[in-house]
Order: C-alpha cells, then sequence, then structure tokens
C-alpha cells in the first residue's frame, strides 16, 4: 500500500486528534426510501476540548457521534479515535475500543437497574477485567458529589444524579474521549447545569475530551467550540460560544431552513 | 379490538408457538391415550366376536370366578353326554366341546418361547363350530385337520415366528400334567376373518389329545358351544338351553360373554389408561405455568400499547377479552397440533407394544369424535385459565401509562401470596404428618403432598430469592460482573423467575419422588432375599404365568436338593371380598423362607389357613376361628391356623393347603418353586441336574439368590425408565418455559443489553451473562424440585413400607446428577436467547423507545 494513496490520508497533521473522521458518509436504506444522514463529513476532535455538535432535528448530529463512538458503521469514508482506523475493525476490536477508549453518556441515563451507583460507575472496567485507580475513582466521585448515594440501586436516585453516575460511569476509565448524547434532554434546568458544570471541570481539570450532541444553546455555551449540523454536511462552526450566539446562529438557522422552503 | 389482537398474535408468533408447544405435547398426551386404548380395545373386542358361539354352556361360575383374575384356571369341566343332549334341543343346529388352555406355549426352532409377555399361549381341540357372527373360529389354511396324538396345526403367524413348516416337530411348553410336549406341525389355520390374534399364539389339537394333556384323559370339555338354526333369536336360545341343563352348569348368550370380556379388558387396561393419562395431567400442568408465563410477560411488555387502548375508550372487559382471545387461538391451534401428535403417539405406542408381544398390527387406529371433543376441550380449556390472571392484570393498566415513559403494571402485593402459600404448606405438612404419624392412609398423604405442591408453588418467589442468591453465590467470584449482572437478573423479578422454575420443579419433584421410591424398593427387595429367603433357589417362569406342578416333584427327586417346595396363587371371595389367596403347605414353606408367626403355627393340615395380622385384625378373627372361602368350585370351611406377619414372599393376605386349592376347582399350577440345597452338596452339580429338569422347558428358569434379586429388582428399574421418559416430556416444557421467559427477558431488557455491549462488554460475555441467569433458573428449579421430590418420596416410602417398601433409600448420587443436569439444561436453554442478545445491534438497543 503506498504512503500517499489519496484514499487514506496520512494522519501527520491530525497525528494528536483524539477522534477524527474523513469524508464519511453514512446512507440508510435504498432505493427510493434512501436518506442521506451524512454526506461527506470532515472533522476532527482535540484532546481536552469540549466540542458541542448542534444542528437540527434530522441534520446527522446523532449519525455523526454514533459512527464516531464505534456505535456504528459508516457507509464510506473513515472514522478514527486517536490512531484506530474504525472502519477496518471487527465487532470483537470495536467492543474493545468501546470498552477502554470510549465513555458514554445518554439521555435516557442508561443505568443497570441491578446494579447499584457504585457498581454502574465500574462497569466498564469491570466488563474488562480491570481494577479502577482507585484514587481517580475517589476524584470523579467526589467531583460528582455521589459519595453518600453509592450504594444506592437507579431506582433509588433522581434523573440528575442518575445522570451524574452515567457522568462519572463515562470518566472513571479515564477514556481517550467521551461521547454524551443530549445528556440534559430528561433533566430539569437546574440537574441539567451540574451536569454540564460537572462535563466542563473534567474537560478544564483533567483535561478530558469531550463531545456533546445537543439542540440546547445553554449547554453549548458550556462547550469550547460548537460545530452545526445541517443536512448531513457541517455547516458552521462557532469557537468560544455564549448561549446567546449560539441561539443567534440557530435563529438564522432556522430562517434559512424557512427560507429554503419559501424559495 | 379484534384487529389488535391479531395483529399482536401475529407479531409474537415464535413466543406463542413455544406456550403452544406445551398445549400441543399434553394433548397429544391425552388424544393419543385415547386412541391407543380405543385401539385396543377394538382389538380385543374384535377377538372376542370371533370367537363367542351363540350360546356358551359351562360350568357355574362362582362368583368369584366370573370377577375373573383366577392365577390357576378353573378345572372343573362340563361332561362329554351333554353336547349330544344340547345338539337334540330343538332350535338347535350344532353343539361342540370346547377342550382349551392358556398357557401352552411354542418353543420356536431357536429354542426360544415364541410370543410370551403376558399375551396367552391358547391351545384347542378342533372343531369347525362358526361364532354367533356365522364366521368360522379358525380356518384351516394349509394342511390338514390333525388327527390323534402328536398331530398339532399352528397358527399361521406363530408357525412363521417359530419358522416351523409342514412336517416338522414341534414343541411345546403346557402348564398342564405334562410339561413337555412334541408333535408332529400338519397344517396352519388363520384365527377368525384377519387371523389378528393380539400377540397371542394358537395351538390346535384333536379333541381325544386335547383331554388327555389338559382334563387328565377325562371324556368332558371346559365349555359347548351351541349354534342356533336360526329360528330363535341367541337369547330364545339362551333361554331354551339353560332350560334344558342340569344344576350346576349355565348357559351365556354371546352379548353376556361379550359384556364379561369387556369387563375384564376394561380392568386391564385401566392401569395403562390412568398411567398415560397422569403424564397428560403432568404436562399440561407444567404448560399451564408456561403459558401463564408467558401471557404475563406479553401483557407486561404491552401495557403501553394495553393503555393506549383504555385511553382510547376500551374498556376493561375489552383489554381482557383481547388478552383471552389471544389465548383462545393458542389453544385452538395448539389442541390442533396435539391431536395430530397424539395420532402419531398412538402409532408410537402401538408399535411400542408390538415390540413386546402385544401385536396389534393387523388393527388400525381407532379414532372417534370423543377424542377430538375431549383434545380440544382440554386444550383450550387450560390455555384459558392458564392465560386468565394475567388478561385480568392486563385490565389494570391505567389509562394513564399511555403517556408516561416506564410503564409499571401494578402489581399485586406479595401479601396474599405468602399468606396463602404458608397456608397451604402448613395445612399439607400437618396433613401428611398426620396421615404418617396416626396411619390416616394414602388419600390424605396425598391431599398433604398435592397441598404442599400447591404452597410451594406460591411460595416460589419468596423463597426463590433467597435460594438464588445461593445458588448464584459463585457467580461473582467464578464470572466477575459478568456472574453479577445475571444474578441479579435472576433475583429482579422474583415472581417471573420463580414461574419458570416452578415448571422445571415439578418434574424434578416427580422425578425425585420416584428414584426414592424405585431405589427403595430395590434396596428392600435385596433386603428381603437376604433375610427372608432361606432357599437356595428360586423356580419360576418368564413369561408370568403358572406352570405344570409335575416340575416340583421332578426337582424334589435330584439328589443333593432336600426340598422343593411350590407356591401357586389364585383368587376367592372371603367374609365378602375378593381376595388373592397364595396356595402353600404351611410346614413345607417355613423351611424355605422366613415366616413371623404371630400367633398359632404353620401346622395347618388341609383345612387349616394362615393369615396376616393386618388381615385377621380387620375381619376379626383369632386362631381357631373357621372362614368360609369361596372357591370356583363352591364355598370351603376352613380354620384359621395361624397369624402371621406380612411377607413380600407370602405375597396374599390369605394362604390356603394346596389340596384346599385343589378340592376348591383351582389347577394345580405352581407359579414359583423355592428349592433347598443339602448342606455340603456341590452347587455347581445340584443347579446343573436341576437345569436336565429344565432343559425342555425354556420358559422355565432356575436363579440363585443373588439371581433372584436381580431379577426382581429389573422391573423396578424398567419401569422408572419408562417414568423418567415420560417426565422428560415435562421437563422439555419446562426447558421451553426458560427459553421463552428469557427471550422475553432479553427483549424487554433491549435498552440495557444495547448499553453494556455500548460500554464494553463483548458478545461472548452478554451470552455467558444470559447462560448464567439461565443455569440459576433452571438450578433453582431442580433444588426446589429435588427437596419437594425427597419429603414427597420418603414420606410415601413411609406410609408403603408394610407393601415393598421395606427400606428406606436415597439415591443421593443420582440426585446430584440430577441437579447437575438442570444446570446444562439451563445452559442449552439459554442458547438461543443468548444468541439474540448478543445480535442485538448495539445503537438500536440503546435508541430503542
Amino acid at each position: 500500500m503506498s504512503t500517499n494513496s489519496s484514499s487514506a490520508p496520512m494522519p501527520t497533521r491530525h497525528g494528536n486528534a483524539a477522534a477524527r473522521a474523513i469524508d464519511l458518509r453514512k446512507v440508510y436504506g435504498s432505493g427510493d426510501t434512501q436518506v442521506t444522514a451524512l454526506d461527506g463529513v470532515t472533522v476532527e476532535f482535540r484532546p481536552g476540548e469540549f466540542t458541542a455538535i448542534m444542528g437540527p432535528s434530522g441534520s446527522g448530529k446523532s449519525t455523526l457521534m454514533h459512527c464516531l463512538a464505534a456505535l456504528d458503521d459508516a457507509t464510506s469514508g473513515q472514522v478514527f479515535v486517536g490512531e484506530a482506523d474504525l472502519t477496518s475493525l471487527g465487532d470483537k476490536e470495536l467492543t474493545r475500543i468501546r470498552r477502554d477508549r470510549i465513555g458514554f453518556v445518554f439521555q435516557a441515563f442508561n443505568l443497570v437497574p441491578t446494579l447499584t451507583a457504585m457498581e454502574n460507575i465500574t462497569l466498564p472496567m469491570d466488563i474488562a477485567g480491570r481494577k479502577p485507580n482507585k484514587e481517580w475513582l475517589d476524584t470523579v466521585i467526589n467531583t460528582v458529589g455521589l459519595s453518600d448515594r453509592l450504594d444506592h440501586k437507579p431506582s433509588q436516585l433522581s434523573g440528575g444524579q442518575q445522570q451524574r453516575v452515567a457522568c462519572a460511569r463515562a470518566l472513571a476509565s479515564r477514556p481517550d474521549i467521551v461521547f454524551a448524547d443530549e445528556p440534559t434532554g430528561n433533566l430539569d434546568s437546574v440537574s441539567g447545569a451540574e451536569v454540564l458544570g460537572f462535563l466542563r471541570r473534567s474537560v478544564q481539570e483533567f483535561g478530558q475530551t469531550v463531545v456533546m450532541v445537543t439542540h440546547d444553546p445553554n449547554a453549548a455555551g458550556y462547550a469550547d467550540r460548537v460545530l452545526f449540523l445541517g443536512d448531513g454536511h457541517i455547516v458552521d462552526e462557532m469557537n468560544e460560544p455564549t448561549s446567546e450566539r449560539v441561539l443567534d446562529r440557530m435563529k438564522s438557522f432556522d430562517g434559512a431552513a424557512h427560507a429554503g422552503q419559501v424559495t | 379490538m379484534l384487529r389488535a389482537t391479531f395483529k399482536s398474535l401475529l407479531a409474537h408468533k415464535l413466543r406463542m408457538a413455544m406456550s403452544a408447544f406445551a398445549i400441543v405435547l399434553g394433548v397429544a398426551f391425552v388424544s393419543g391415550t385415547f386412541v391407543f386404548t380405543d385401539t385396543l380395545n377394538s382389538s380385543f373386542t374384535d377377538l372376542f366376536r370371533q370367537t363367542a358361539p351363540d350360546v356358551t354352556v359351562r360350568p357355574e361360575k362362582a362368583e368369584a370366578a366370573a370377577a375373573g383374575g383366577f392365577t390357576g384356571s378353573d378345572t372343573r369341566v362340563v361332561p362329554a353326554d351333554l353336547v349330544d343332549t344340547l345338539a337334540a334341543l330343538p332350535g338347535v343346529a350344532r353343539a361342540d366341546g370346547d377342550v382349551s388352555d392358556q398357557s401352552t406355549f411354542i418353543i420356536g426352532k431357536d429354542g426360544k418361547v415364541v410370543g410370551g409377555n403376558g399375551a396367552p399361549g391358547v391351545a384347542a381341540n378342533y372343531n369347525d363350530a362358526p361364532a354367533a357372527d356365522g364366521s368360522p373360529i379358525v380356518t384351516i389354511t394349509a394342511g390338514v385337520a390333525p388327527t390323534g396324538p402328536g398331530e398339532l396345526l399352528l397358527d399361521e403367524k406363530s408357525a412363521a415366528t417359530a419358522g416351523y413348516a409342514i412336517g416338522d416337530t414341534v414343541r411345546l411348553v403346557t402348564s398342564g400334567a405334562q410339561p413337555s410336549v412334541t408333535g408332529t406341525m400338519v397344517g396352519t389355520v388363520r384365527f377368525g376373518e384377519s387371523g389378528n390374534l393380539v400377540g397371542a399364539t394358537l395351538t390346535i389339537m384333536d379333541t381325544a389329545t386335547a383331554q388327555q394333556l389338559y382334563l387328565g384323559g377325562a371324556d368332558a370339555f371346559n365349555d359347548i358351544a351351541v349354534t342356533g338354526d336360526g329360528s330363535l333369536s341367541n337369547q330364545q336360545l339362551r333361554d331354551a338351553v339353560t332350560a334344558a341343563l342340569p344344576a350346576g352348569f349355565e348357559a351365556l348368550d354371546d352379548q353376556q360373554i361379550a359384556t364379561e370380556n369387556e369387563n375384564q379388558l376394561q380392568q386391564g387396561l385401566s392401569f395403562i389408561t390412568t398411567f398415560l393419562l397422569v403424564f397428560a395431567a403432568v404436562a399440561l400442568i407444567v404448560g399451564s405455568f408456561l403459558i401463564l408465563n408467558t401471557f404475563s410477560i406479553i401483557v407486561a411488555q404491552r401495557s403501553r400499547e394495553l393503555a393506549l387502548f383504555r385511553a382510547l375508550g376500551a374498556s376493561r372487559r375489552q383489554v381482557t377479552r383481547s388478552v383471552l382471545f389471544e389465548a383462545l387461538v393458542v389453544g385452538l391451534v395448539g389442541s390442533t397440533v396435539g391431536l395430530l401428535l397424539g395420532f402419531a403417539l398412538a402409532l408410537g405406542l402401538k408399535a411400542l407394544f408390538g415390540a413386546i408381544g402385544l401385536d396389534l398390527s393387523a388393527a388400525g387406529l381407532v379414532f372417534q369424535w370423543r377424542t377430538v371433543a375431549v383434545a380440544y376441550a382440554v386444550g383450550v380449556l387450560i390455555t384459558l385459565v392458564a392465560a386468565y390472571l394475567p388478561a385480568r392484570h392486563a385490565a389494570k393498566v391505567p389509562p394513564v401509562a399511555a403517556m408516561r415513559d416506564d410503564v409499571a403494571i401494578p402489581e399485586s402485593s406479595m401479601h396474599r401470596r405468602l399468606v396463602g402459600g404458608t397456608a397451604l404448606t402448613v395445612l399439607g405438612a400437618g396433613l401428611m404428618v398426620w396421615a404418617l404419624a396416626f396411619g390416616g392412609g394414602l388419600p390424605p398423604l396425598g391431599g398433604g403432598v398435592f397441598a404442599v405442591f400447591i404452597g410451594v408453588a406460591l411460595l416460589s418467589p419468596v423463597i426463590g430469592r433467597p435460594i438464588v442468591t445461593a445458588i448464584a453465590w459463585p457467580y461473582s467470584r467464578l464470572f466477575g460482573t459478568v456472574g453479577v449482572l445475571a444474578r441479579e437478573n435472576a433475583r429482579r423479578n422474583p415472581r417471573r423467575t420463580a414461574a419458570t422454575a416452578s415448571a422445571l420443579m415439578i418434574g424434578l419433584a416427580l422425578v425425585t419422588t420416584m428414584a426414592v421410591l424405585g431405589q427403595s424398593t430395590k434396596s428392600s427387595v435385596d433386603e428381603l432375599v437376604s433375610t427372608d429367603l432361606k432357599a437356595d433357589y428360586v423356580v419360576s417362569n418368564a413369561v408370568q404365568s403358572p406352570f405344570s406342578a409335575t416340575i416340583a416333584a421332578q426337582i424334589a427327586e435330584v439328589p443333593g436338593v432336600t426340598a422343593a417346595v411350590p407356591e401357586r396363587f389364585g383368587s376367592a371371595k372371603v367374609n365378602g371380598q375378593q381376595t388373592l389367596v397364595a396356595g402353600f403347605d404351611g410346614d413345607q414353606f417355613g423351611r424355605v423362607v422366613a415366616i413371623n408367626v404371630k400367633s398359632g403355627d404353620l401346622q395347618t393340615g388341609d383345612d387349616g389357613i394362615l393369615v396376616t395380622d393386618t388381615r385377621a385384625a380387620t375381619d376379626g378373627w383369632r386362631v381357631g376361628d373357621t372362614v368360609t372361602v369361596d372357591l370356583p368350585a363352591g364355598p370351603a370351611v376352613l380354620r384359621v391356623a395361624g397369624i402371621i406377619a406380612t411377607s413380600n414372599f407370602v405375597g396374599a393376605d390369605i394362604v390356603l393347603p394346596l389340596a384346599a386349592l385343589e378340592a376348591g376347582g383351582v389347577a394345580a399350577m405352581d407359579s414359583l418353586v423355592y428349592v433347598d440345597r443339602a448342606p455340603g452338596a456341590d452347587p455347581a452339580a445340584v443347579s446343573a441336574a436341576i437345569g436336565t429338569v429344565l432343559a425342555d422347558l425354556p420358559t422355565v428358569t432356575l436363579k440363585d439368590q443373588k439371581a433372584f434379586a436381580d431379577s426382581q429388582r429389573a422391573p423396578v428399574d424398567q419401569l422408572l425408565a419408562i417414568i423418567y421418559a415420560l417426565l422428560g416430556l415435562a421437563v422439555i416444557i419446562a426447558v421451553l418455559g426458560i427459553v421463552n421467559t428469557l427471550a422475553l427477558s432479553v427483549i424487554e431488557r433491549t435498552r440495557e443489553v444495547g448499553l453494556l455491549r455500548a460500554v464494553g462488554m463483548s458478545r461472548r460475555q452478554l451470552r455467558s451473562m444470559v447462560r448464567l441467569e439461565s443455569v440459576a433458573i433452571a438450578v433453582l428449579g431442580a433444588v426446589l424440585g429435588v427437596l419437594l421430590g425427597l419429603v414427597f418420596g420418603i414420606s410415601l416410602q413411609r406410609a408403603l413400607s408394610g407393601q415393598g417398601f421395606a427400606v428406606l433409600s436415597v439415591p443421593v448420587l443420582q440426585l446430584v446428577v440430577f441437579v447437575v443436569l438442570s444446570g446444562l439444561i439451563g445452559v442449552l436453554a439459554a442458547v438461543f436467547p443468548a444468541r439474540r442478545a448478543a445480535r442485538m445491534d448495539v445503537l438500536r438497543a440503546i435508541t430503542t423507545d
């Protein structure tokens, strides 16, 4: 294989990216019902950066995250987590990458109801058969403020507490990158702010890489950078966002969408 | 609403099919039993129809004999001159004297007995008298009629099986005075129209020879077949014949004979019918657990949809009805398939019985509408009953649940279950204790067992949790997080886990009960042989029919034999009660078998009887009392000479001296001969010498103590094997139950499975998680079942200790094997659900609603 093959560009310039996608396409269905969710997305996530992905429903933001997080496979293009090319890996390797290098926070919390909060937090490491780093675990637990709730089952915790457990789970194994899918979608504003503050701190204090999909401009305001997706393309990017600026940008999106419809 | 129901059925095809399978098996058993017994019935009715003449004349039977079941045959006869008297009556076309015997077996060219295994070896004199329907009873198909001693006809099938052709010398074994007979085969006969003897063999000889062999040479007959000339109905003919008969004889028309035979047949078949129907019941009960569980889970999963129906205005009753309608469809489909499978089962049974000597190949399967009606009634009813609770539950879903994210059907509290289950268990246990401690007998014990069964089944969600915890205790150590998750999954829904395990519990409780009883029987046999059997050898008949009394006399002559004591069995009416009686001479018998004499002694003379203490107690007899025993020839007044303890070697509650039995008209045929060897005699030489006596009699075998014990144990093992095989079906249903529950649980936990995969659980780990949960459920069922089975088996053994279960023996190793096997069953049951879980698309699992 030639080193300068155009289909597999060398990752020299992007060598230190936590994750990236190159000309990523994702097509669902076939024939008349074919839907293109991602249409040639090239994007890069730098280590220690908090990125928010925004866009209207159907823009492809969730699909992008699923592909980056080794949950879904791409139709074409490439996805890298660190140096690993996900598109060339089988289920076993993908499972290992999810386990060892990726953390997840879901909108619906997705805790295992039969396990205690503590057991849920250490679950990925337990599955891997690894001992958690005690010091780091304590740090994480103290940061999310759950020390007195560790023996509770999820059903005994509030939504906000459950989501903080989920965050702690995502961070406990020190993954290369944490993906959060609408982490505040099921929470009230106070709990949501706690969770976002926690994600922010993990980036600032521990240098964690976080990618968050959201359509809440307030949530996006916690990020270092916002990517705007529309119709499967990255249409804009904003550094050091504030919720007001994001909101304005989103409004112009809506305006454009409406304008598009009018013409 | 109806459309929604159908949609739901279609959406759950597979799980419906699995729960329907339980119904299929149960119904198959029920319908198979009916079809098979109907077939047996019609074969025998056919057989009887082809043998009964217009009117049969025979010695008047004592009530005892008419009830059937005389082990020895009736020795009284009809004099020959009565034949001519009857033939001369107006309306009579002909009268033919019949001599017949039921234990004349043909020895094949290979030296083996043809047929046997319970089917009789019939011998009869030759005549061409027709049956009541006008068809000949036997037709010569080759060769000529036998004339003079040494000429025989065999039925075509037996001749072919034995390998004899016309002109060959045929060997026979009879129970008459001459045990071994040879003759030349001069032809073959066909019995009736079809030649269907249902496994029996038929030997025909001329009248004089038959009289010589079976009636001691007297010019007499066992009965007379009277054929009318057509001018009178059979009933009128019977009345005319009766008027002409001397006292002591009776005439029966073909209908009466048919009824008599039918009654005997029903008694004979009731065992098979009961046996099979019990297993059908087990299959259906186990199946109802499976259905209950499946519908409960489906209702739980559809609760949001059901809530939507309610929100849209469906009444509670409509919701209940829609679930019941699903059950109805499942029941109908299951019953139909079960019915078809039942036919296959009946075919299999037919082949099985053919293999052990009951040849039904000439008979087609008998299909009655009653079978269809029962099959559907049972199948549909059980399904509806089992689905009723989940259906009621479905109606309780509040309409507002349609708007909520996480829907949970309000669970009725465990409290009522706990109270009800405890009450039933305590009540049942009390009943069992009472029955055992105060001799309440089997019915209260059975009632207690049943109550405990239901009680424990009700309690199982409560007691199951700690047991699952104990079973899964090594999980976390051995399998880490995967083990913990599996354990918690097995614990999270105690009702579901318990209901699933209950199916296996029932199966294993029955298996364990049988194993304990079987092992106890075998140990009791060993114990009995070593303590009570003083004789060195036992001579018995392999085909379970009595043999000639000459054999005992010949063995007694063998050098080195000090005693050859025969034992016989018969049936008599004593104090108005039909009773099995044994026949032996007490003082002789006491030398070969240890008998515990409670009072009186074994010196009975010819007019004394021995009775067991239990029978003496119920009838209030003391030594010296006189007792009237109704024998075929009439009542005999005998005195009670001794009261003895119940013994399995005696085998009956009343013992008559041989002379009294013979005087009463019971044929001199032995069932067993106990042989004592002189001290110092060479065992090998003695058994070889006895062997020569028995050389011509392949059905009669000599066994030493060890071989005798083995032969007594063998039927226990055979019976256990059959019972295990049948209960295996219940276990299959239980396995399906586990498969179903796990598959449904996996679907229910889609999101959780997705999460586990997302955070890095491999497919292999996921599979072993499901597998471990399955093992925990299966072992829970096994442990509960084995424990219950132990309690039941031990209490039954206690209750039956006087009836061949004297020694309690628990097959510990076997029970351990059962539990281990159940674990394996759990692994097996998890294959499909585990694969399903592992194949689940991670993304869909996470994004599912």
